[in-house]
């Protein structure tokens, strides 16, 4: 059994750890809210931009835009491309380790050679460790995610796919589905799959003049379509990133607060042993004193 | 004449929202000046300003290209970034036009020439637009 200075060690130091872990619950919790807001403030772009999208591939299809866009060529796949979306940081209970067993998974499952860009820290270092061939990778993102910071990512897999060297990426995230539900999703970016889903489209049968003319808008249209995915992944990210630490900083608070409790029941039957040995002294010297 | 409502969006906000009477947009091919009851179009922007008249009130607001969508009830633009023209930084736009005159002069090798362009004609034309609405 430990000694009761020793104890009390103890019992000071999961103290301070659980203030740590207290406050970074907060912390998360905080950022969390402005990771929430963002992804909100995403979304009226993001409608307004598939609305569009929808019009202009009815109108492909019906054959009015007439040179196919690059992105949208479909060919065959020989060379995967995969934009893998981690945290930087760890202590955010299993959330990296499930999006790295995620994309390792999917990259296993690919029976073309896969090229992989890494945005977050966790992603780079597994990718690397597990000898991926990594074109690039990304840091500094999941704090709060800006669109300066999608642009370079969407750059590279645009300028990979148009130059050949990738026939399809995927992008991997965790998608934000409550605060303690982080699922690993994956989306095809390249080529685009313009969605003949009609029920998207909230203006029907507005027939649009386009200037200077469709194929031109499409061309101006599909880049800023692959940014604001490759956005709205970093903010599914961030609103994961932040909501996984606060659930586990969550828990290891309480379980911090139990362990001082445990520990604070030992330290005192250990402090009522040593007054009882004490006690005992004093009265059995006493009864010896009057004896004599 | 009924107002336009006019909504000014990037994707990281909603930069702007109001009915107005009068939107001049600055498209690709020159800029557009759109009253309510506008035919349906849509068309690429060009870095630029954004005046809007409501009344007596103009605002400004600066956008670095887009999109621009018109239906009949509503006027939208889908802006890659931007601000309104009182929240502009000029001392971060004239650092940017620094760097990017500095990065056109000494072209390097690998200087990437257009987007040094871009760079400058964006801080040039947001320093101008801060300017005009003092």
């Amino acid at each position: 059994m430990p000694s009761i200075r020793q104890i009390r060690q103890r019992i000071r130091s999961v103290e301070s750890t659980s203030k740590i872990t207290n406050a970074m619950e907060m912390i998360a919790a905080s950022k969390m809210r402005r990771a929430q807001q963002s992804v909100l403030a995403s979304r009226p772009y993001a409608t307004a931009l598939l609305d569009i999208l929808s019009d202009l591939a009815q109108r492909s299809l019906s054959g009015e835009v007439q040179d196919v866009n690059p992105l949208l060529e479909v060919r065959e796949a020989n060379t995967i491309g995969v934009i893998v979306v981690t945290p930087d940081r760890g202590l955010a209970g299993g959330l990296s380790s499930n999006m790295n067993r995620a994309a390792e998974e999917f990259i296993s499952t690919q029976t073309a050679p896969v090229k992989v860009v890494t945005v977050g820290r966790k992603g780079s270092d597994f990718m690397t460790r597990s000898q991926q061939d990594i074109v690039a990778t990304f840091t500094q993102i999941s704090e709060y995610p800006a669109l300066d910071d999608a642009r370079p990512v969407a750059k590279i897999v645009q300028d990979e796919y148009i130059a050949g060297t990738m026939d399809r990426v995927h992008i991997i995230y965790p998608e934000f589905v409550n605060t303690v539900v982080q699922t690993p999703t994956i989306r095809q970016l390249l080529p685009i799959e313009p969605s003949d889903d009609s029920s998207t489209d909230s203006s029907p049968g507005i027939d649009f003049a386009y200037e200077p003319d469709p194929g031109t808008v499409l061309s101006g249209l599909l880049p800023r379509l692959v940014e604001m995915w490759v956005f709205h992944a970093f903010l599914e990210l961030s609103a994961s990133e932040h909501s996984a630490r606060m659930v586990a900083m969550n828990a290891a608070t309480k379980a911090a607060h139990e362990m001082i409790g445990d520990l604070t029941l030992v330290y005192n039957k250990a402090r009522q042993e040593i007054i009882t040995t004490e006690l005992l002294d004093i009265v059995s010297g006493v009864a010896a004193l009057e004896q004599s | 004449m009924s107002p336009t409502n006019l909504q000014v969006i990037s994707a990281e906000k909603v930069l702007y929202e109001d009915d107005v009477d009068i939107v001049v947009c600055p498209g690709i091919e020159g800029e557009l000046g759109v009253l309510p009851q506008h035919a349906p179009i849509f068309t690429l922007l060009q870095t630029g300003e954004i005046r809007v008249k409501k009344g007596e009130q103009e605002d400004s607001i600066f956008v670095t290209g887009g999109f621009l969508q018109i239906t009949q009830e509503k006027v939208v633009v889908l802006a890659d970034a931007g601000e309104q023209a009182q929240d502009i930084d000029e001392e971060r736009a004239s650092r940017a036009k620094e760097r990017a005159e500095e990065r056109l002069n000494q072209q390097e090798q690998d200087t990437d020439i257009p987007r040094a362009e871009n760079a400058l004609h964006r801080s040039v034309t947001r320093l101008r637009v801060a300017e005009r609405n003092k």
